[in-house]
């Protein structure tokens, strides 16, 4: 049923890792995603994969899903290794044939890149795998907390973020009413060409925006009738507060990238390749 | 001229974690012109059976007939089957999209391809059958009353002509006199036109008071089927499974116990008063 | 004292053509004078449209008077100082389930409203749970409200209410949506609230059965009160009941049939066992 996707796709475990403040987890899959770009020494990639493989088995995520999350960038992915394969010039001469010529150099950029990407993706789905989808609005508005003071609304955007993430499974579901409904009226969404498709949809479309506002309206109101007033003198039931955990994880992060650059300053990287 | 439905069993997202049986080898068949009523409650399968009258939910197996005919064999009409079997869906006002009423009402005919004066007259008709005021025709469904917007969306069903009427629960939100309104009006049809009425309540005692067969559906099951008087003769079974007997059952039933001599069947007051003025005289 | 009290109260509100010019006024509530004890069990009967939602509103000053005044526990609703304190003290739930949870997990939504109040921290905790256990919530707490059913999600909603500790708790039409055993689960909790909290209950319905235990109904049409009093006199009038669009529960209608057909019974049964009582000492 539409109702079960779990937008976020949070994976729900007892883990050091979901334990952390979710700003902690903001924070270093920033960091992390950072020192993927910053380097590019096969010892630093190294390092960036001991790093993420502990992390990855401390959350309890089992790897499969992590994979499966690596599937919708398979084409982007495709892409990259070939481009960088055979345009990248310079180094040895490894292949050639016609008008294709793979360097050391490409082999060496496209594997990188490649691995890059991934990690891009892993690192960043283990952060809403184990972060639900509240913990990370609350984690954004406490860290974006200083642009209030810019008169940036962070308390209100981040209350939308969580009414959005609340609603869109009762918006969905009510997608597949209306247009069943439509469908028992004898509409047909399936043939014809992209204009009449488009025409096609008039009737699932007004409905659900006025179902869409009917449910704002209703939701204001319960709002106001429980005291809500926006962030001022709001208390929280959840505070995000650091712990020595947390502390830890920053801590653990930033030896992490001094680590990665350092590879890559210091050691001469050719002396790692092959 | 039936529906006849052979060991239709159906699972929901199969091969996942949210696999569910909905439906379990039900087996039943609707001759033309009879006035049925399906209870059970949520989750009971009865809103996912009634969909796959229509073919808008296909069974994982199993077979439907409709007329005689296979409605999963290859190249069968399955729109010409949505416009013979009219299911107008729960809160079926919220499928309301067109600028007035009688455009929203002619949706159903003009996705059958009939041309405007058909599509019109069809429309007309319909509104006709619902007892919706002519002089609303051309008003916004937005702006109508709840009893009326729902007369518009049952009357958006009603002009594609069809000969089976699926209705889920139609009466939800009403108040009182709003849901005997309705009620009245869909029996008024089924006597005129003699169109199938499928009717799917939580209303033991509106379910009692109309229809002349009642399916009791639990867990995907069909676990009873027969007249209100045999269907509610269980009343045990019923609420065993949480649903109940009209209250008027319930008197009787106790009346009996007291040493009254009485059949203790009734399902309606008329039927229940009758009794009890019988066994008092 | 009186818990919510009204005196002439009107509510206008203007009528406006396509282009959104106003063409002239309407009256959903039209000089209402209501008292509702504190402590009492109130139910508001009414058709759709007969204003009874209007009022409602009016007691958590999501609307306030056009004319006339509401005082909620001896505050003025118009009165933009006391807001706050009007919505602490009468809280509110409304028909749609879906439409008042506003968390993605059962406790964070029912920790919602004292936050709002400014509650400290260890203190919502207490609350959320103590609230949780008296709906019968409690194992539910971790769940997404997606998942719960219908008389569940109202249950939460109740919870989000009594969380905010109010004197008064209005319910607007809040088993509409239901199935009968939504509905029963819901009356349930409310009738176990009022026990143990002895809380104000205002419930606005159109279901009869649900008003039978109430201490006073009253029955609104046309934005007016037309009829109050005990459940048992209310329904002992069933023609000028049906004549405001309502009904009667099934036994008191079969009743009232015995009585025309010369059976000498009372007016105002309202319960299977009164019938049951009244018929057997006949014999």
């Amino acid at each position: 049923m539409i109702r079960d996707i779990t937008i976020g796709q949070y994976y729900p475990a007892e883990s050091r890792i979901h334990r952390l403040d979710p700003r902690v987890k903001i924070v270093c899959t920033l960091l992390f995603l950072v020192s993927l770009f910053v380097q590019s020494s096969l010892l630093g990639y190294v390092i960036a994969t001991v790093f993420l493989g502990a992390v990855i088995k401390l959350s309890k995520v089992p790897l499969k899903y992590i994979v499966k999350g690596l599937k919708p960038i398979v084409i982007l992915l495709l892409f990259t290794v070939v481009m960088n394969l055979f345009l990248t010039q310079g180094g040895e001469r490894l292949v050639h044939f016609w008008i294709f010529t793979i360097t050391e150099n490409g082999l060496r950029t496209s594997v990188f890149m490649a691995v890059r990407l991934m990690y891009l993706v892993a690192g960043s789905s283990i952060m809403t795998f184990t972060t639900s989808p509240n913990g990370l609005t609350d984690g954004m508005e406490k860290l974006l907390h200083p642009l209030n003071k810019v008169n940036v609304p962070v308390h209100e955007v981040a209350m939308m973020m969580s009414i959005a993430l609340r609603f869109i499974p009762i918006l969905l579901e009510e997608t597949d009413k209306i247009m069943k409904a439509q469908m028992a009226r004898g509409a047909d969404f399936e043939s014809g060409n992209i204009i009449q498709r488009a025409k096609a949809m008039i009737p699932i479309l007004v409905p659900l925006f006025v179902s869409a506002f009917r449910r704002a309206n209703d939701l204001a109101m319960a709002m106001e009738a429980r005291c809500y007033h926006g962030g001022e003198g709001r208390t929280k039931m959840k505070p995000l507060k650091y712990k020595t955990r947390d502390r830890m994880a920053y801590v653990i992060t930033v030896v992490y990238v001094a680590a990665v650059f350092a590879a890559g300053r210091f050691i001469d990287f050719t002396l790692w390749i092959f | 001229m039936s529906i006849a439905l052979e060991h239709i069993n159906y699972v929901y997202s199969p091969g996942t974690a949210y696999e569910k049986q909905a439906l379990k080898s039900v087996s039943l068949e609707i001759p033309q012109g009879q006035f049925v009523g399906i209870i059970g409650h949520t989750g009971s399968g009865k809103s996912t059976l009634i969909q796959h009258l229509n073919g808008l939910t296909r069974a994982t197996s199993g077979r439907i007939l409709y007329e005689g005919k296979n409605i999963y064999e290859e190249g069968f009409d399955m729109r010409w089957l949505r416009s013979q079997v009219g299911l107008v869906f729960q809160y079926p006002e919220h499928q309301l999209f067109e600028v007035d009423v009688l455009s929203d009402v002619c949706f159903g005919p003009k996705n059958q391809g009939l041309s405007q004066e058909e599509c019109e007259e069809r429309a007309k008709e319909a509104l006709d059958l619902v007892g919706f005021p002519e002089k609303y025709y051309r008003q916004s469904p937005f702006e109508l009353s709840g009893g009326q917007k729902r007369r518009v969306a049952i009357a958006g069903v009603l002009a594609m002509r069809p000969k089976v009427l699926v209705l889920d629960e139609p009466t939800a939100g009403l108040d009182p006199k709003g849901r005997d309104e309705i009620l009245d009006q869909v029996e008024r049809l089924h006597k005129e036109t003699g169109m199938t009425v499928i009717l799917v309540s939580h209303s033991m005692e509106d379910v009692a008071r109309y229809v002349e067969r009642i399916i009791v559906m639990n867990r995907g099951e069909k676990m009873l089927d027969g007249t209100p008087r045999e269907v509610f003769r269980h009343y045990k079974e019923l609420e065993k499974v949480g649903l109940a007997a009209p209250q008027v059952t319930y008197v009787m039933h106790d009346l009996k116990e007291r040493g009254f001599d009485l059949s203790p069947d009734a399902t309606t007051i008329e039927e229940a008063a009758n009794e009890i003025m019988r066994s008092l005289s | 004292m009186e818990m919510i009290h009204a005196e002439k109260l009107i509510y206008e509100y203007d009528k406006r053509d396509e282009e959104g010019n106003v063409i002239g006024t309407n009256r959903a509530i039209d000089g209402v004078d209501i008292d509702i004890p504190q402590g009492s069990f109130v139910a508001v009967l009414g058709h759709n449209g007969s204003g009874k939602s209007t009022l409602a509103k009016h007691m958590n000053a999501i609307l306030v008077p056009t004319g006339g005044t509401m005082w909620v526990d001896g505050r003025d609703t118009k009165d933009p100082a006391e807001l706050w304190n009007v919505r602490q003290t009468a809280g509110m739930v409304f028909q749609n389930p879906d439409n008042q949870i506003i968390g993605t997990v059962v406790e964070e939504d029912v920790g919602f409203g004292p936050e709002n109040l400014g509650v400290p921290t260890d203190e919502i905790w207490k609350r959320v749970e103590d609230s949780l256990r008296s709906v019968g919530m409690i194992e539910y707490r971790k769940a997404s409200p997606n998942k719960l059913s219908g008389g569940q999600k109202q249950r939460v909603a109740i919870a989000g209410v009594i969380a905010m500790e109010p004197k008064c708790i209005v319910l607007d039409e809040p088993t509409a949506m239901l199935d009968p055993n939504g509905r029963k689960e819901v009356i349930r909790a409310v009738e176990k609230l009022r026990r143990e909290k002895k809380v104000t209950v205002i419930l606005i319905t159109h279901y009869m059965e649900e008003v039978i235990d109430a201490d006073q109904v009253f029955v609104m049409d046309g934005g007016h009160i037309v009829m109050h009093g005990t459940p048992r006199e209310i329904f002992s009038r069933v023609e000028e009941l049906k004549s405001y669009r309502m009904d009667v529960p099934q036994v008191t209608m079969l009743a009232e049939e015995l009585r025309k057909r010369g059976v000498d019974i009372p007016r105002g049964i309202l319960r299977r066992e009164e019938l049951v009582e009244a018929l057997c000492r006949l014999r």
